[in-house]
């Protein structure tokens, strides 16, 4: 039914779809707003500064998070910081800006009107922050500051050190807190979401599992937004929080929401190296730290060697001995170059034999020349944090010797399919954050999750659901006692049963590191034809492995942190065959998703315009069976589309 | 490296706890305190599929339970009590960030999770600290509502105001100031927000009623009375100091003139 794909886009220029979108929206009045329930899954900050907002209109909202405090989602880790296209810094920034260079960042595979859209009230989420009490870096004279991020040529970054991602989050938190007090919002910790229930085609509850006490519990409303985060996980090593997960966005896949561009996973340049198969995720270094590191390995083999053997330190490597490789190759934008051109090169790099650790897969990150020039005193000032960090993890001082680092995974581009509404193809379920697909196409730059997360939840959401809830409103309390409730509640319980039953012979983190190594080995940084196979067939046979040899431990009636990783492990095992299989079926290389077999002579992506601008939009068709391919056509009508280019 | 373990075992609020010794070998030092309670964990799960391990008395309640998430230091999650430490032995660290090479081979390590009537057990090493959110809700936010604020800049903040008030705002809300403290207060935890937002051209407006409200909300909630022993100060991982409870007490005052 490829009607569905309706993508509800605003006719008119560019600029004004929104603002005429709006106008166009039907609302909800205040005494009514109070009789409809509203579910938001997920307290990170899509989700805790959607349910502020609905809740601040009058809306009954209830809100769902694993952890022990909505302040605990993971967006609470993002360091860097969030883009706005204020021009404070009067670098000839723009909206028009920050929009053109998020298309192109994003490799031609975002739609232009939800993209301009995100520029638009990209400054909003500013000015909202500030009067939260958000404590934004400032300069001297009071006025706030900004710093650079990849692939843009403005400087246009908020940051509160390197604790943006906190410090909004913390806003948004207390913006929630603000409702719970008020009776409009109540808040659900340490509830997991299982199950999405359908009640005539429409959204109208979850089934969530309290995980103290291992009770299945009933939630019903009229309508549900997943905020629920990305699905980066399912290669196990990973930046992501550990318990960030997919399933929520699979159970609505499962029943029925499309899912998009699955294979657009990001590969952030900049994190720490694997030490070990003791590890358990991957600590980000900022890409902030971009704007005065530079990057590096030797050239010549003989200093590798060297370096291997630690019987030289890295600044014992003569100046024109090392090859700044990314300064060599993108002299316009240097070591600012976007992420997956970064960790591509970086891998190039490694795979010629240049890495300069023990395994092979490192690059440096050097401060020295900064620290020449600004003094050691100024780079704490902006990075000490992350050099803290870098130093406890490592027991290396990075103000002395230059960082190494290596790619990793950070951040799922690909998500829940929506419309300019961000409402699923599920009518009264809605996706925002990271969950949804929108915004970033084939590759995300730094500092846009954070802003696209709060556009979504303050300055969007609150406007769009309100229209479908109009047409809610002489529709009953959902009713928990009907028979689909009942339904969804014993699949679940019939799923929990199973697990615990299986009583194999491998831990749930056995079977999952094994798909984090199939994933990253075949569906990582670099594809190709053959390998994408390969990992469908490999997935397939570890997911039986996994129903028939799990070892779930402990009671399913207990605060069990082994059944919640297994539930979450099984729909990763689904998650990664969607991911190879969309991988397989896009022939061209574009943003993150890079096949092998499409490169230019210099071993650039080579995108195909002509027969894959479109968002892939998978339907799920039943177990066992392989899901259906939609495709949403992209239109540009205001941009050139162009190859990417950031060497001049 | 091998290690002993002594960890807190617990299997609900209701039941009581007792400590379970345990042996870990070949940790890496480069291994974080959590990877090794993930390695102990596998190892326990691996006993457990034994029939006959369990059968001779091998461990049999399972993994050890603990909360954490991000592992970089800033969800606050992880909270673990470590040789009588708030998050061990290394100073301005959360649990997640401390690594093995601060252990000996050898060593004997005791693990234990909060221990404070603000905080129950909920499982092993597990505690509910929901307080804080309540304590939050009481008063730790500016009222404004989406939409119709002024522009960012319109108020500038002198930058080491923004920069003591983010001192403030480090706080994670990971509770180690409150199990460090021998009367069980909160006052550091309250004080960082209410100092961090007082601060704030924003935020003074509501400063008083706001101290008000937090600190009654602490002690309705059974958190202890601050004797100013610093305790708390030394423990937190994000450096968090004892000025904020000076700031805090001024505002403090200021509503109790106000009445
Ligand atoms: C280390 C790191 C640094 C980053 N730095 C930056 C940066 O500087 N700038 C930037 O723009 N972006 C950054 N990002 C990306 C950005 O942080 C995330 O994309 C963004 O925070 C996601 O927000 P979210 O609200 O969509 O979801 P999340 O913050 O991931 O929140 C998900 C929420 O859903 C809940 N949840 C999940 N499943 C369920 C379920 N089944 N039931 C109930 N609740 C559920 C979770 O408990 C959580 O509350 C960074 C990411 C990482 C990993
Ligand atoms: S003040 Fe420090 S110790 Fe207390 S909760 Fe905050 S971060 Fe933790
Ligand atoms: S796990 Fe997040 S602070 Fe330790």
């Amino acid at each position: 039914m490829a009607e569905k794909l309706i993508s509800k886009i605003p006719e008119g220029p560019l600029s004004e779809k929104w603002t005429k979108h709006k106008s166009q929206l039907r609302v909800v009045n205040p005494g009514n707003k109070r009789k409809l329930e509203i579910i938001v899954i997920g307290t990170g900050l899509g989700g805790a500064s959607a349910a502020a907002s609905l809740g601040e209109l009058g809306y009954n909202v209830k809100i769902f998070c694993i952890s022990d405090s909505p302040r605990r989602a993971h967006s609470i880790a993002a360091q860097g910081g969030i883009n706005a296209a204020k021009n404070y810094q009067n670098d000839n920034d723009s909206v028009y800006r920050l929009f053109y260079e998020t298309i192109k960042g994003g490799d031609y595979r975002s739609r232009e009107a939800n993209v301009y859209r995100l520029a638009e009230v990209s400054g909003n989420i500013i000015d909202q922050c500030v009067a939260q009490g958000v404590p934004f870096a400032r300069e001297y004279g009071g006025l706030l500051s900004n710093r650079s991020f990849g692939g843009a040529q403005v400087s246009r970054t908020f940051y509160a050190r390197g604790q943006t991602g906190q410090q909004l989050l913390l806003g948004a938190y207390a913006a929630l807190n603000r409702q719970i007090a008020a009776g409009t919002v109540k808040s659900y910790p340490r509830h997991e979401m299982l199950d999405l229930v359908m009640i005539n085609g429409e959204a109208k509850g979850i089934i969530a599992r309290n995980l103290v006490t291992g009770e299945i519990e009933r939630f019903g409303a009229h309508a549900v937004v997943i905020a629920s985060g990305g699905y980066g996980n399912t290669y196990f090593l990973s930046t992501n929080a550990m318990n960030s997960n997919g399933s929520a966005a699979w159970q609505c896949y499962k029943k029925g929401a499309y899912f998009a561009n699955p294979c657009f996973a990001q590969i952030h340049p900049t994190c720490i190296p694997v030490h070990g198969d003791q590890q358990s995720k991957l600590t980000l270094m900022s890409e902030s730290l971009r704007n005065d590191g530079r990057i590096w390995v030797p050239k010549k083999k003989e200093d590798v060697e060297k370096l291997r053997k630690k019987q030289i330190k890295p600044s014992d490597i003569a100046e024109e001995d090392r090859d700044y490789y990314l300064e060599r190759r993108y002299p316009a934008f240097g070591n600012l170059v976007p992420r997956d051109v970064a960790s591509r090169a970086a891998k190039e790099r490694c795979d010629a034999g240049f890495g300069v650790n023990e395994t092979g897969l490192a690059v440096f990150l050097d401060f020295s020349t900064a620290i020449k020039r600004l003094g050691e005193d100024k780079i704490r000032e902006r990075y000490g944090n992350l050099f803290q960090m870098y130093e406890k993890i490592t027991a290396t001082n990075p103000y002395k010797e230059p960082m190494m680092i290596y790619p990793a995974i950070h951040y799922t581009m690909g998500g829940i399919w929506v419309d300019y509404n961000l409402q699923t193809t599920i009518p009264g379920l809605y996706a925002i954050g990271e969950a949804n697909f929108s915004d970033h196409g084939g590759n995300r730059l730094g500092a846009s999750a954070l802003m696209q997360g709060l556009a979504d939840g303050y300055f969007i959401l609150p406007y769009t659901i309100g229209d479908y809830l109009a047409g809610q409103i002489l529709k009953p309390k959902t009713d928990t006692n009907a028979p689909e409730f009942e339904e969804a509640e014993k699949a679940v319980r019939a799923k929990i049963d199973k697990l615990m039953s299986i009583k194999g012979k491998h831990t749930v983190d056995e079977i999952h590191k094994r798909l984090g190594h199939i994933m990253w080995e075949y569906v990582g940084m670099a594809r190709n034809e053959a390998g994408l196979k390969k990992a469908i067939g490999l997935i397939q046979d570890l997911r039986k492995e996994f129903w028939s040899d799990v070892y779930v431990a402990g009671e399913k009636d207990n605060f069990n942190q082994e059944l919640e990783k297994a539930l979450r492990l099984a729909d990763f095992l689904e998650i990664g065959e969607l991911m190879a299989r969309d991988a397989l079926h896009r022939q061209e290389s574009c943003g993150g998703h890079f096949r092998e077999e499409m490169q230019t002579e210099d071993g650039e992506t080579k995108r195909d315009d002509e027969h894959f601008m479109y968002v892939a939009a998978w339907e799920y068709k039943g177990e066992g069976k392989e899901p259906e391919l939609h495709k949403e056509p992209l239109v540009y009508e205001n941009i050139k589309i162009a190859t990417r280019n950031y060497k001049d | 490296m091998d290690l002993t373990l002594k960890v807190w075992r617990q299997k609900n609020a209701k039941t009581k706890g007792h400590f379970e010794t345990y042996k870990v070998k070949n940790i890496s030092p480069d291994s974080s305190f959590l990877e090794m309670l993930d390695i102990l964990n596998e190892q326990l799960i691996h006993e457990g599929m034994d029939p006959v391990a369990v059968e001779k008395g091998c461990q049999s309640s399972g993994p050890v339970s603990f909360d954490h998430d991000c592992r970089e230091g800033i969800c606050g999650a992880c909270s673990l009590y470590i040789n009588g430490r708030a998050h061990g032995p290394d100073d301005e660290v959360t649990t997640c960030q401390l690594h093995m090479r601060k252990f000996k081979d050898g060593d004997t390590i005791t693990i234990e999770p909060w221990r404070s009537s603000g905080f129950p057990v909920i499982k092993d090493l597990v505690v509910d600290r929901q307080a804080f959110d309540k304590i939050l809700q009481a008063g730790g936010f500016i009222s404004v509502n989406t939409g119709g604020v002024p522009d960012g800049n319109v108020i500038p903040i002198s930058h080491e105001i923004a920069e003591e008030s983010m001192d403030g705002a480090a706080c994670i809300g990971c509770g180690a100031c409150v199990a460090t403290c021998k009367n069980g207060s909160a006052m550091l935890f309250v004080a960082a927000r209410v100092s961090s937002l007082a601060l704030l051209p924003q935020g003074k407006v509501e400063a008083a009623k706001r101290a008000k409200a937090m600190v009654a909300k602490m002690d309705e909630l059974g958190f202890g009375a601050c004797t100013n022993t610093r305790a708390c100060e030394m423990e937190c991982p994000k450096h968090v100091t004892v000025s904020h409870i000076a700031r805090l007490n001024r505002e403090f005052i200021s509503a109790k003139f106000k009445e």
